[in-house]
């Protein structure tokens, strides 16, 4: 069971402008949806856990590990985390095949090779992404490209999954299927998630414990 | 009359690639080193290490004999140890090329660098790469075109340098004389038939270099 324990608080200045983060959650269900109205800093405290901004102050603790803490300098860098993203606009990689995509992860080193090991192989057939395997991104469908960014993420065998806003690059018919396809996956890979949505029917349909974002903070 | 032209032809080809390879090390690190974020500091060094774009050339080669010559800063200490000196030789005539033209390439390089999205470099580190395999494996492929841009220039830079490559390397015939200095010299001599065809064989040269760029510029686009 995977208990994600979120205090932390930062402020960001963006010229006169001032944005207050003041997160505190807690939550030991399989699936947490962080839900509020874009620039509630939902995204914000998404990068906080994966490592990717760092906190003015307070506490992080993924299963009984801290990531991060001010008051005793912890701050476990991204890379060792073991925190999967799957980011607003995918951000796959241009450059790469979706094959490279997906095995980036398992691939180390300064070169991006063009082959690929078994386990990546068998993750792309997984997602029924095979016949895209020398596919570029910029080829592929909003779904497409969801697919391939969390075949991607989950190769690099996360602990705990954070989806920020998976469908509202998608149009609603495709949302819906999409959704439906990632709770399926979701309960096959068995990997606690954290989901980032301003949108009431994901809230529905993930169920799990909700945080209501507002202003930064959480509401009850 | 055409194979006047060769010597300094192969030997401007060289010292501009080399000066260009050594500029590109040199410019792709700094610009890295200097990355995104627009402070002061940064900005102003940016500026000084722009410089030697700027001044004229004969005032880079004046600093450079100061530096690189038998007194010098680097010159004396390269003197005792190795007993060798930059002075009058093809080699300070790379060094004199990748100086004047190192701005160039780390300025496209700076802004390549910062055109490429954080977000894609956030995702290679969740993916556990680490700082170096973020940059050889995301961010310099993603930059490459904005960098192989400022690399051409730089190297069109060096194949022309004149002012400060006179003053450090001198212009000995099959030593140190480039083209650029050959055609000098020629029309000085009154030759003019070799200097036109000198001149002749450095325009074949650019417009070559150009088609290579294009084409270089041109392959695989997928961003």
């Amino acid at each position: 069971m995977m208990r994600i324990a979120v205090d932390i608080e930062k402020t960001l200045r963006d010229g006169s402008r001032e944005f207050h983060l003041r997160m505190r959650f807690e939550s030991d269900a399989d699936v947490t949806v962080l839900y509020g109205e874009s620039g509630a800093g939902k995204s914000l405290t998404m990068q906080a856990i994966a490592g990717l901004i760092r906190p003015d102050k307070g506490r992080i603790v993924l299963s009984e590990r801290v990531v991060f803490d001010a008051a005793l300098r912890i701050d476990v860098r991204a890379r060792h985390r073991h925190v999967g993203l799957v980011f607003q606009d995918y951000a796959l990689f241009p450059h790469l095949t979706v094959r490279q995509n997906i095995a980036f992860a398992q691939n180390r080193g300064w070169l991006n090779r063009r082959t690929v090991d078994k386990e990546s192989s068998a993750a792309m057939a997984n997602m029924q992404l095979d016949t895209l395997a020398d596919a570029y991104p910029s080829d592929l469908s909003g779904g497409q490209r969801q697919r391939v960014a969390l075949a991607r993420a989950l190769a690099a065998h996360p602990q705990l999954l954070l989806l920020d806003e998976p469908f509202s690059a998608l149009d609603s018919d495709l949302r819906n299927r999409l959704r439906d396809e990632l709770i399926e996956r979701h309960r096959r890979a068995g990997i606690p998630m954290v989901v980032i949505t301003h949108d009431a029917d994901d809230v529905a349909a993930f169920g799990g414990k909700v945080v209501r974002v507002r202003d930064g903070q959480v509401v009850a | 009359m055409v194979s006047d032209a060769i010597v300094p032809l192969l030997l401007t080809l060289k010292v501009a690639s080399l000066a260009t390879i050594l500029a590109s090390l040199v410019g792709v690190a700094l610009g890295k080193l200097l990355g995104r974020k627009r402070t002061l500091t940064r900005d102003v060094a940016e500026s000084l290490l722009t410089l030697p774009l700027v001044l004229p050339p004969t005032v880079l080669g004046y600093y450079l004999l100061v530096v690189l010559g038998r007194n010098g800063f680097i010159g004396g200490w390269m003197m005792r140890w190795f007993g060798v000196s930059l002075i009058f030789t093809w080699q300070g005539a790379v060094v004199a090329a990748a100086i004047a033209a190192f701005p160039l390439i780390l300025r496209a390089a700076r802004a390549s660098f910062s055109d490429v999205d954080v977000q894609l470099e956030n995702a290679a580190r969740s993916l556990g790469a680490s700082e170096s395999e973020v940059f050889f494996r995301v961010t310099l492929p993603l930059a490459w075109r904005g960098i192989l841009a400022g690399a051409l220039l730089a190297f069109a830079r060096a194949m022309g340098e004149f002012g400060a490559t006179l003053m450090v390397a001198g212009s000995l015939p099959g030593r140190t004389q480039t083209l650029s200095l050959a055609i000098y010299e020629a029309v000085m001599a009154g030759d003019d038939a070799r200097a036109a065809s000198m001149v002749i064989i450095s325009l074949i040269t650019a417009v070559a270099l150009l088609i290579v760029a294009a084409q270089l510029l041109q392959r695989r686009k997928h961003t």
